[in-house]
């Protein structure tokens, strides 16, 4: 009966009036990720807190973007900053180039460079989408212009995302 | 001094009946997005109250454009018809007992249904005078509609005002107070005149003069800033209205139920909201109809429903029933 399908549809709706509204209020509420997220990259430390990047340039080759540039120099053996002969002296990724494909992930021969969760990266000028080491290492938490608005307002920077765990890749890095 | 009372409880129940028809936009849209478990506007102020004022003002300050090939007067005077008729119907409708109500007219219910009518040329005036096309088709829609609905209105409140045996509404809450809602005597007319209403307030599933997706927004496609507003905010008076004469008609007014201690505004507010949320409700949940099946089906079923129960009801008041 037509009478009872008008009648089913008003309860599928009613049904769907008293759940809970699936809108996330972003900026004032976190977006919940998959753990398998691809964001920003972050470059790794050995447990010793030497850089796992040997500047072999391996994810520049596998980049399909050209995104990303890599300068080796030698390591000094008194103070070394990686573990093997060389160590990347400069690293930068454009992100305006980057897409997040995880190539490099995969191209890295010690898994120095991993795909983060955090995706806030817009911003102003093209200079300024380009990372360097300092932006990339483990210790840094947020983008460039999310540090750059925390410093300006003297708060720490806020992360609009939450993972339900960090993937082992990501080795000491912290999301607060 | 009776000019002068009267004129102030017009100029009080206009502010209130404009200021509920902002905030029926803001319970529309939170409304249909609960219904679609979204949030709705909630940026505006706490929960997003302050939206309506925010839409009123953005609205206020648009270029309020007038199409070249339009008729000037008709295309000015549609949205000022469609809103002051759309208002107008509200002045004989009882909040309270005794004072509560701005004209307390003999003929409330006549009176409802000669403004409710006028408010239709507003849309049909809108559609014509748009020199448009989709404008004209919402136009010629809505009078098709109107052939549809009209008769079953009229003839599903005959059946209560019979039994009440006044067109005072007043006299029709007064009646209720006394033997009970007319829903319980008058359901197949209460019925009836609850789906004939819908297409009276052109509400889903007889949106088809506004109809977004065919028609871009109907009658209103050419209209723009104030006068847009004046049809939007028609519109939803005719909610409203509609909503508040059939809380009076069918659900007792602003008498009290289950003897509970009469509040003047309180239970003409309480019974108010149950047929906004119905028609909410149903705006959320059904599908648009077409306007020839909603004909087909107003004179096929409606019509002779309204027929047979008025005459069911005029044997019993004539046999000495109810009065």
């Amino acid at each position: 009966m037509s009478v009872m399908a008008l009648a089913k549809a008003l309860g599928v709706t009613l049904k769907h009036f008293f759940q809970k509204p699936v809108t996330i209020p972003y900026p004032d509420a976190p977006v919940p990720l998959k753990p398998r997220f691809h964001g920003r990259h972050v470059l790794t430390r050995h447990p010793d807190g030497l850089e796992k990047c040997i500047g072999c340039s391996l994810c520049a080759a596998a980049c399909p973007a050209y995104a990303i540039y890599v300068e080796p120099a030698e390591n000094d053996p008194e103070n070394p900053v990686s573990p093997g002969e060389r160590y990347a002296k400069v690293y930068e990724i454009n992100m305006l180039r980057c897409i997040f494909c995880g190539n490099c992930e995969e191209a890295c021969p010690t898994g120095a460079i991993v795909l983060g969760y955090e995706f806030e990266l817009a911003d102003y000028r093209y200079g300024d989408f380009v990372y360097t080491k300092e932006d990339l290492l483990v210790d840094t938490v947020g983008s460039k212009p999310q540090r750059r608005e925390a410093k300006i307002l003297k708060k720490p920077v806020k992360l609009g995302f939450k993972v339900p765990y960090v993937r082992p890749e990501l080795e000491g890095v912290k999301y607060e | 001094m009776i000019y002068l009372i009267t004129a102030i409880k017009a100029a009080v129940l206009l502010v209130v009946l404009l200021l509920t028809i902002a905030y029926i936009t803001w319970i529309m849209r939170r409304g249909l997005a609960r219904f679609q478990v979204r949030l709705g506007p909630n940026r505006v102020g706490p929960f997003g109250l302050l939206q309506p004022m925010a839409d009123g003002l953005k609205a206020f300050f648009k270029e309020s454009i007038t199409v070249e090939r339009a008729d000037k007067l008709a295309y000015w005077l549609a949205p000022i018809l469609t809103f002051t008729f759309a208002l107008a119907a509200f002045a004989v409708i009882p909040v309270g007992p005794d004072g509560w109500v701005v004209a307390n007219l003999d003929m409330g219910v006549l009176y409802v249904f000669a403004v409710g009518e006028m408010a239709v040329y507003g849309v049909f005036l809108a559609g014509w005078a748009s020199g448009s096309k989709y404008p004209l088709l919402g136009g010629l829609r809505s009078i098709a509609a109107l052939i549809g609905y009209e008769l079953a209105l009229g003839l599903a409140i005959l059946g209560p005002v019979l039994m009440v045996g006044s067109l005072n509404l007043q006299d029709i809450v007064l009646w209720q107070k006394e033997h009970g809602w007319l829903i319980v005597y008058q359901f197949p007319a209460f019925l009836v005149y609850f789906i004939a209403a819908l297409a009276e307030m052109s509400r889903t599933p007889f949106d088809f003069a506004e109809a977004e997706q065919e028609l871009v927004a109907g009658f209103h496609t050419e209209y723009s800033g104030t006068k847009f507003v004046a049809f939007y905010l028609g519109e939803l008076g005719h909610w409203v209205v509609g909503s508040a004469l059939m809380a009076t008609l069918f659900l007792g007014g602003w008498a009290a139920p289950f003897g509970l201690p009469d509040i003047p505004v309180l239970w003409f507010f309480l019974k108010w909201a149950v047929f906004i949320f119905l028609v909410l409700w149903i705006w959320a949940s059904w599908f648009r109809t077409r306007y020839d099946q909603m004909i087909r089906f107003a004179w096929g079923v409606l019509f002779p429903v309204a027929v047979v129960w008025f005459l069911l009801t005029a044997y019993y008041v004539a046999k000495g029933g109810m009065l």
